[in-house]
């Protein structure tokens, strides 16, 4: 039955990557294509006093400088601005609506032209003055006015009482600094206008439905006025869940114009967008001699802006990881003049879980316990947070085989005891924890009688593989081989999907094309079973199967019609059937992945110079629907961990409020050099309770626990504890 | 000064050989190779990732040698002869390297992918890596933001096997 | 960009006229950082002077038992150039440090002793930069001055020279050949790039109308003891915290001779005779390693955020000096530090 889920397929889009034929948001041409370039604010408050663009239109081939005083229509209520993921407090940032600025690098006009070099030339010509207003970009100064979240936590026991009466306590604040998602691809939107005014909307986003509904409320346009397609998506990471400016810049200026437009950001212009808020994370955790834990407090303060309360589950963790009798959780919020944070891979837990994990690591330092060890003293079974089992949690078994793998008996738990030549060695591991989320999908198949199939969903592929696993499902439940399937994602037109994100697209578009290809199965077995003399004679729908191309009896494979057969009979050339995924309604049990990380570091003794030279993650998601685009998920995840712990940081000098290294030669991500040794482990994980094919997902969960692993190695490898990201080595020359 | 004025620059007629086929284009001099490829010869293959010559996505390989196209002005290669990601199969066969990207699976995104398997054929054509380390640190002007560098570094190393 | 005029030089004076007609011109070859700032409209020059076909190509022996490498060499084509890599190794590692594969290929020999300093400010035309905007301020002196120079720094300026190369050829003492308006004239490396002093909008002693026509290296390559290390904050492509160069010539352990230039601290590369005289005559162990490391650091001062490199160069000075000595010089491409 499975000849494809589970295997090691290689991408189905694979051929259109590596020979450039694969289409990006910013490389779709039309006839008397314009190009818009975006002139940013470049104070982080005040308001816009006067902006000249005459010089600017003077230049040969300008066609047009759009501001906020010269501008088509925008929807005037923040409604109509919230996207599908927008923070439920606040007022969406509306591009080129008025004279506020309200962060460095705001868009403040869109020069337009013949070409883009025109544009970007005249678009220094633009000349703006402001009014400027004081302003605040510092977290830890304006620590001091954070404000408390209000949010659904039950405090369980008196966990200040326990925490003063603990045999071993451990508190400290851990610092992760601002990330930006950096994805290859520059942020970017062509609009395709048609001659009738339709326009079609190349955009990069994780979420073309998304985009469509915003686009038509705050342009005021009716559902088939427009169109969002974004076949391929250059990475995101989070950075395309919300409509970015860019779009509704390029939509405004088609409208203006009545003309085709593309506007692509600089790859300085994108850190204006979203990013991983700054947060102080302080943890508290008390303990008794033997490692059981009495009480465990997380209390997390990060950067918004003054327009939106935008937060994510970073105390969450702590809270429901550990058996901890006594617990105390907190999340506060300070407004700066930035601009609004947005999720960024495993967002929450990305810093959440590194402090919590680093703070378990230095509470089993004080405990003199194996870190491993104090983690099963404190295992829970059952969501400690809302007291739930769950649908299934393998974290035992990704300790034990995490640690086989990696040699974990052999280290010495002495801090620098561990050499190799004029470098220490150091041996660090973490747990990592994320959501099992799935939602409401709906894919379209259409099977036509030569035995292909087209499976279609407005669902993204931002090189997750999406489009593999939804043909791998597909050729497994039609019985096809997988070559005789097209698969169509990201096309706002297609069935319903929501944003590409927290990692649930796995799971809710697999459970969509396994409830389409159900209905297929069924309209086959009818006809097969009305072929003249069928040998499908008597046997009831249920045993039948569909497999190698053919209509057979499950268990019986002779007993068969072929699907060209049964369609010749049936008068059909092709059978269409959508559905929407359906997921039994569960609130008895917690969902979610975990892993255990594993991470060596050699560390130059007199240079503080450090390599991530090993990295074993032992991951339990459930089913692993590809075992290859899989391991390459949780293995960007962990070079992403490896950024998180040593390299990325957005660096603001706040007497500007200026973003000091907006670009990707001094905001460094990992390089090739940078990466070594990744050992991926599936931890078997059968779960039947979760959904159908028991699929998890595995986007974030790759990230989780990597940074803190890493920190920690380099703790046992130093003896120096380094609790403000990323881990440079000015950090341990000190 | 040139700031107050605003006349765009006279173009310039140049030839280029772009994957075996010329091209005469009439260029204003501020055009990079990058946007030339992508905007005039619709060569989207050629990526752009930071225009700056940080990323390594606009790679291309000119007179057989691996460039950034981004921080190369067009008018200055008249005569080159290019190749981009678009002309390494050759009939319908993938160069050896795009195969082994497919089978390491070497990407996600793929938006990196053009700019990595052109430096990996300019990387073979070097001879100079010999182990990983080598092609670790020669394809380290390649970033992957999915992250993917040890798929990378498994695919050239098949590629330099079997050529 | 801006909107400048394109000229392909057809010789070398061709070029030295054009350049000189035009005082905003600029020559462009490799185009690896020109463009760069240009797109960040940080230079915006009047005219650029293609001279990337001009006959500055070859790598040739001279009279003397040393190389004139024409100053349009790729850099990549000189770190692999049979006899750099036989003699001039140091040269050749130091090189090899520096940015990336591709961009080693298209960057000339004389672009990169022109290429200007990454500080932030000086690209970010939103805020003040006296080497950007000459009085409008050094913003670094009381900012985000982490990377910034720690040697020969001045009231008005911090920045650092980024090259790697430079800092072998300063450590080598390669001689620059410059063909211009009147004649053609040769100066020491070390005496081309400047200090910042009150003018940081200048980095280099090249006069109007100057061009870089080659680099000699004497004869002594010191091919035996010699080494590249490079620190920086991710283990490839990306500019140096502090570098090192440093190359010895032994007679059993004791020092002969002795060459030492550091990058990534100073506005230009930083080399010092005391130092190196200091080791000369001794004998190649830790303790003399450190006192010339005082010595090159003699006069070091930090801002707020750059402490660490004054210890860090210490360090790394020491380090080089054993890889150097132990005849283990540094690889670029496996990262262990030896």
């Amino acid at each position: 039955m499975n000849a494809y889920v589970g295997t090691p397929t290689s991408r189905i889009d694979g051929r259109a990557k590596v020979t450039g034929a694969a289409k990006y948001a910013g490389e779709f041409s039309a006839d008397g294509l314009l190009y818009g370039f975006v002139v940013e604010a470049t104070i982080p408050r005040g308001r816009i006093a006067r902006i000249d663009a005459g010089d600017a239109l003077q230049v040969k081939g300008v066609v047009d400088v759009l501001t906020h005083a010269h501008r088509p229509p925008l929807a005037d209520n923040d409604d109509a601005w919230k996207d599908e993921v927008a923070p439920e407090k606040g007022s969406p940032f509306r591009p080129l609506y008025d004279d506020r600025i309200r962060f460095n690098g705001q868009p403040i006009a869109l020069v337009v032209a013949d070409d883009w070099e025109t544009a970007k030339f005249a678009a220094t010509r633009v000349r703006v003055e402001y009014d400027r207003e004081a302003f605040a970009t510092d977290l830890e100064s304006e620590h001091g006015k954070a404000g408390k979240l209000d949010r659904p936590h039950k405090p369980r026991g008196d966990a200040a009482a326990a925490l003063a009466g603990a045999a071993v306590r451990h508190q400290a604040d851990y610092v992760l600094p601002t990330e930006h998602h950096n994805p290859m691809e520059l942020y970017a939107t062509t609009v395709v206008r048609d001659g009738s005014g339709r326009l079609t909307v190349h955009d990069k986003t994780q979420g073309v439905q998304n985009v469509h509904k915003f686009l038509c409320s705050v342009f005021n346009k009716k559902p088939d006025d427009l169109r969002v397609v974004s076949p391929y998506v250059g990475g995101a990471f989070g950075s395309g869940l919300r409509p970015q400016y860019q779009v509704v810049l390029a939509v405004l200026a088609a409208l203006e114009l009545k003309r085709s437009v593309r506007v692509v950001l600089t790859r300085q212009q994108m850190y204006g967008l979203g990013y991983r808020p700054m947060t102080i994370e302080r943890v508290a955790l008390g303990a008794r001699p033997d490692g059981t834990l009495d009480a465990v407090t997380h209390e997390a303060t990060a950067v918004t802006s003054r327009y939106e309360d935008f937060s994510r589950n970073d105390t969450g963790w702590a809270e429901q990881l550990y058996k901890s009798p006594n617990s105390l959780f907190s999340h506060k919020l300070v407004d700066l003049d930035l601009s609004t944070p947005c999720d960024m891979r495993a967002p929450g837990a990305a810093s959440g879980v590194c402090a919590l994990e680093c703070a378990m690591d230095e509470l089993a330092v004080a405990l003199k316990l194996d870190p491993i060890e104090l983690r099963l003293k404190c295992y829970s079974d059952r969501d400690q947070s809302e007291d739930l089992p769950y649908t299934s949690k393998q974290l035992r078994e990704c300790y034990a085989r995490g640690a086989e793998a990696f040699g974990w008996t052999r280290r010495n738990p002495a801090p620098r005891s561990m050499r190799d030549g004029k470098e220490l060695v150091g041996w660090g591991m973490a747990t990592g924890v994320w959501e099992a989320l799935q939602m409401p999908v709906a894919v379209r198949i259409v099977l036509t009688s030569n035995g292909h199939a087209e499976v279609s969903c407005a669902a993204s592929d931002i090189g997750t593989g999406t489009y593999t696993i939804v043909a791998q499902v597909a050729a497994d439940a039609l019985g096809l081989p997988i070559e005789n399937i097209d698969v169509k994602l990201a096309d706002s037109t297609l069935p319903q999907a929501p944003v590409e994100g927290g990692s649930w697209m796995a799971a809710s578009s697999a459970h969509a094309v396994l409830g389409a290809a159900e209905d297929i199965r069924l309209e086959l077995a009818r006809l097969a079973k009305a072929v003249p003399a069928s040998p499908l004679g008597g046997v009831d729908a249920p045993d039948v199967i569909l497999v190698d191309g053919t209509i057979a009896k499950a268990g019986d494979k002779a007993r068969a019609v072929s699907i060209a057969d049964a369609m010749r009979h049936g008068k059909l050339e092709r059978i269409e059937k959508q559905k929407l995924n359906h997921f039994a309604e569960d609130k008895s049990h917690a969902r979610n992945t975990h892993s255990a990380v594993f991470a060596e570091v050699k560390v130059d003794e007199e240079l503080g110079v450090i390599r991530v030279t090993r990295v074993v993650s032992a991951v339990a998601a459930g089913r692993i629907l590809n075992t290859k685009t899989g391991r390459s998920q949780i293995m960007g995840g962990v070079v992403w961990g490896i950024g998180m712990a040593l390299h990325e940081e957005t660096v603001m000098d706040h007497r500007f409020g200026r973003i000091m290294n907006a670009n990707i030669a001094e905001y460094h991500i990992p390089v090739n050099a940078d990466v070594h040794d990744i050992d991926v482990i599936f931890v078997d994980e059968p779960d039947d309770r979760i959904n159908r094919l028991g699929v998890k997902g595995l986007g974030e969960i790759g990230i989780v626990g990597v940074p803190a692993a890493i920190a920690n190695a380099v703790y046992h490898a130093t003896g120096k504890r380094i609790r403000r990201f990323p881990i440079t080595l000015d950090k341990l020359l000190d | 000064m040139s700031d107050v004025t605003h006349e765009i620059p006279e173009r310039i007629p140049i030839h280029i050989v772009v994957n075996g086929v010329g091209h005469t284009l009439d260029l204003v001099p501020w055009t990079t190779l990058l946007d030339a490829l992508r905007d005039h010869l619709e060569l989207t293959g050629t990526k752009k990732g930071c225009d700056h010559g940080q990323c390594g996505a606009c790679t291309v390989l000119i007179d057989g040698r691996r460039v950034n196209s981004c921080l190369t002005l067009a008018v200055m290669k008249d005569g080159a002869e290019i190749t981009t990601i678009e002309g390494l199969a050759k009939d319908g066969t993938l160069h050896p390297v795009q195969q082994a990207f497919i089978d390491h699976d070497a990407f996600q995104c793929g938006y990196c992918t053009p700019g990595q398997i052109c430096s990996a054929a300019g990387l073979l054509a070097e001879g100079r890596a010999r182990d990983a380390d080598e092609i670790r640190e020669l394809m380290s002007g390649n970033l992957c933001r999915c992250g993917a560098y040890p798929n990378i570094v498994a695919a050239i190393q098949q590629a330099m096997d079997r050529p | 960009m801006n909107n400048f005029q394109y000229s392909r030089a057809t010789d070398i004076a061709d070029a030295i006229r054009l350049l000189t007609a035009d005082p905003g011109a600029k020559l462009i070859a490799g185009g690896t950082n020109l463009i760069d700032l240009m797109k960040e409209n940080v230079e915006r020059p009047s005219r650029l002077i293609d001279i990337s076909r001009l006959p500055l190509r070859d790598i040739e022996e001279t009279a003397g038992g040393g190389l004139r490498i024409g100053a349009l060499v790729p850099n990549s084509d000189l770190a692999y150039h049979p006899l750099v890599e036989q003699r001039y190794p140091l040269l050749a590692a130091a090189i090899l440090a520096g940015a990336s594969a591709q961009l080693r290929n298209m960057a000339s020999v004389g672009g990169n002793l022109m290429q200007r300093t990454r500080c932030a400010y000086f690209y970010d035309t939103a805020t003040p930069c006296n080497k950007r905007e000459p009085g409008s301020g050094c913003s670094a002196i009381d900012g985000l001055n982490r990377n910034h120079a720690i040697l020969g720094t001045s009231a008005s300026c911090i920045a650092t020279n980024p090259s790697d190369m430079s800092v072998a050829l300063v450590a080598l003492g390669a001689l620059v050949h410059i063909a211009g308006p009147s004649g053609q004239r040769a100066i020491a490396l070390i005496d081309f790039h400047r200090l910042p002093e009150d003018k940081p909008h200048v980095d280099t002693n090249l006069g109007t109308g100057e061009i870089i026509a080659a680099v000699e290296l004497p004869k002594h390559g010191f091919a035996r003891n010699y080494s590249y290390l490079k620190i920086r904050d991710r283990l490839s492509y990306a500019f140096a915290l502090v570098s090192v160069a440093a190359a010895l010539e032994l007679d059993g352990n004791a020092i002969s001779e002795a060459r030492l230039a550091l990058g990534g601290v100073a506005h230009k590369p930083w080399r010092s005779l005391e130092a190196e005289a200091a080791l000369r005559g001794r004998a190649a162990t830790p303790d003399h390693f450190s006192r010339a490391a005082d010595l090159l650091l003699q006069g070091a001062t930090s801002r707020a955020h750059n402490r660490f490199k004054i210890e860090l160069a210490r360090r790394a000075i020491v380090r080089t000096l054993i890889q150097a000595a132990g005849a283990t010089p540094q690889s670029q491409a496996h990262k262990k530090i030896a």
